[in-house]
């Protein structure tokens, strides 16, 4: 009986909000159906480890330093998957559009120069501003690489924000178009394209990613691995398990994972505030990035592009690309997008590892 | 309170980093044009 009450008296205010936040996230992914194979496992294990006197804290802590803190080896594995599950062909068939996944990592550098700004140290800085890769693995990985001590709130904004991209993009890009460019009609000439290229094309990028920031290689080389037994033909099994059970495997015990850092002591600080805000901050100048390039680049074009589809270079697939094929059909029904903004959002996913990589390699891994 | 100095210091990251992307992005474009045009026949 002693040890109960003492379990009740051992109870924190702290832990409480933190038994709040873990139930907002739930909720997000249940009702709201934001990011749930992510949120809904964070959201329970926030509650887990902060239960008084947690036996689960340790557990998940061992996963913690086994699946992420050793070697990163859940999102590299994740990586697999996610590159087995893309499909890189409109892309491929219009490589130009890679400028707008370049351009739509602004919101990095720029968040990296603000969070300086507000004080955070380099390595700090740098794993906040990579929320605005949009890509929760890449997130993980530098962060964890330049020691960060603030992973699990850089973890909880990139996968809110990324789940949040169908409210947080359109306002922005309505403000930086206007409607007539709004309505700009963009031909879709799918050309095709040969296996042969989609097979050389993983191995290709791995090779120059690896030559220009040998850090991040692992980062490209796995996600370009996993696209390679996409594309080969000839392993087809291995290809449905990496974008099937391996994903979901790993999806599931990263997201309790990385609720090991969510304890209140660690998770309830000023600073948790000011990266959910840095975070959004990233995703807005993104975006704003990818539309301004092609905006710039409109004054040069005779046939010209839809500038909503640079916001789609934005990592966050394929919400992002749904998000401006939305946009175009309520300013005219007949404008499809969805092929254009497809293309420039798996170029975002590349340009988003590429931008990890080149954080590393400046601030130093 | 506002770090100056922490800002002047990562300019030059965003500066050296946006270019990288951008010199990274344009050897891929080149390479991957060249690809589609040398398998354009198959």
């Amino acid at each position: 009986m002693e040890v109960l009450i003492q379990n009740f008296t051992d109870i924190t205010l702290q832990q409480v909000i933190m038994w709040i936040i873990g139930g907002v996230l739930i909720y997000l992914a249940i009702a709201k159906d934001m990011e749930p194979t992510l949120l809904l496992p964070m959201g329970f294990g926030a509650i887990l480890v902060n239960l008084p006197n947690s036996g689960a804290a340790a557990v998940i802590d061992h996963l913690f330093e086994i699946g992420i803190n050793q070697h990163e080896l859940f999102p590299l594995i994740l990586f697999i998957g996610i590159g087995a599950m893309i499909d890189f062909q409109p892309l491929l068939t219009n490589p130009k559009l890679m400028i707008f996944g370049a351009a739509a990592q602004f919101g990095i550098f720029f968040t990296l120069c603000m969070a300086s700004l507000f004080g955070f140290q380099l390595n700090d800085a740098a794993s906040i501003a990579i929320i605005g890769a949009a890509d929760g693995p890449t997130s993980i990985f530098v962060s964890q690489m330049l020691k960060s001590n603030y992973t699990a709130a850089i973890m909880v904004a990139a996968y809110s924000y990324m789940a949040l991209v169908p409210m947080v993009q359109p306002p922005i890009i309505k403000l930086c178009t206007t409607k007539a460019e709004r309505k700009i009609r963009m031909q879709y000439k799918g050309k095709p394209v040969s296996k042969r290229t989609k097979i050389l094309f993983p191995i290709v990028v791995t090779m120059i990613v690896g030559l220009v920031a040998p850090d991040a290689v692992v980062l490209i080389g796995f996600l370009m691995f996993g696209n390679l037994i996409r594309e080969c033909g000839v392993l087809n099994s291995l290809s449905e398990t990496a974008q099937n059970v391996l994903a979901n495997l790993i999806t599931l015990l990263l997201g309790i994972t990385i609720a090991s850092r969510m304890s209140a002591e660690e998770f309830l600080k000023f600073e948790t505030l000011l990266i959910m805000g840095l975070g959004l901050v990233a995703f807005i100048v993104d975006t704003f990035g990818g539309v301004m390039i092609a905006k710039i680049m409109n004054l040069f074009l005779k046939e010209k592009i839809n500038p909503m589809i640079g916001a789609a270079g934005i990592s966050a697939f394929p919400m992002s690309a749904r998000v401006v094929h939305k946009l175009g059909l309520e300013e005219d029904n007949q404008n499809f997008l969805l092929m254009h903004s497809i293309g420039v959002n798996v170029s975002g996913q590349i340009a988003s590892v590429i931008a990890g990589g080149l954080i590393l390699a400046l601030v130093g891994g | 309170m506002l770090h100056m100095d922490l800002l002047m210091q990562s300019l030059p990251i965003m500066g050296n980093g946006m270019l990288g992307i951008f010199i990274v992005t344009g050897v891929i474009i080149g390479v991957v044009t060249l690809l589609n045009k040398i398998t354009s026949g198959e």
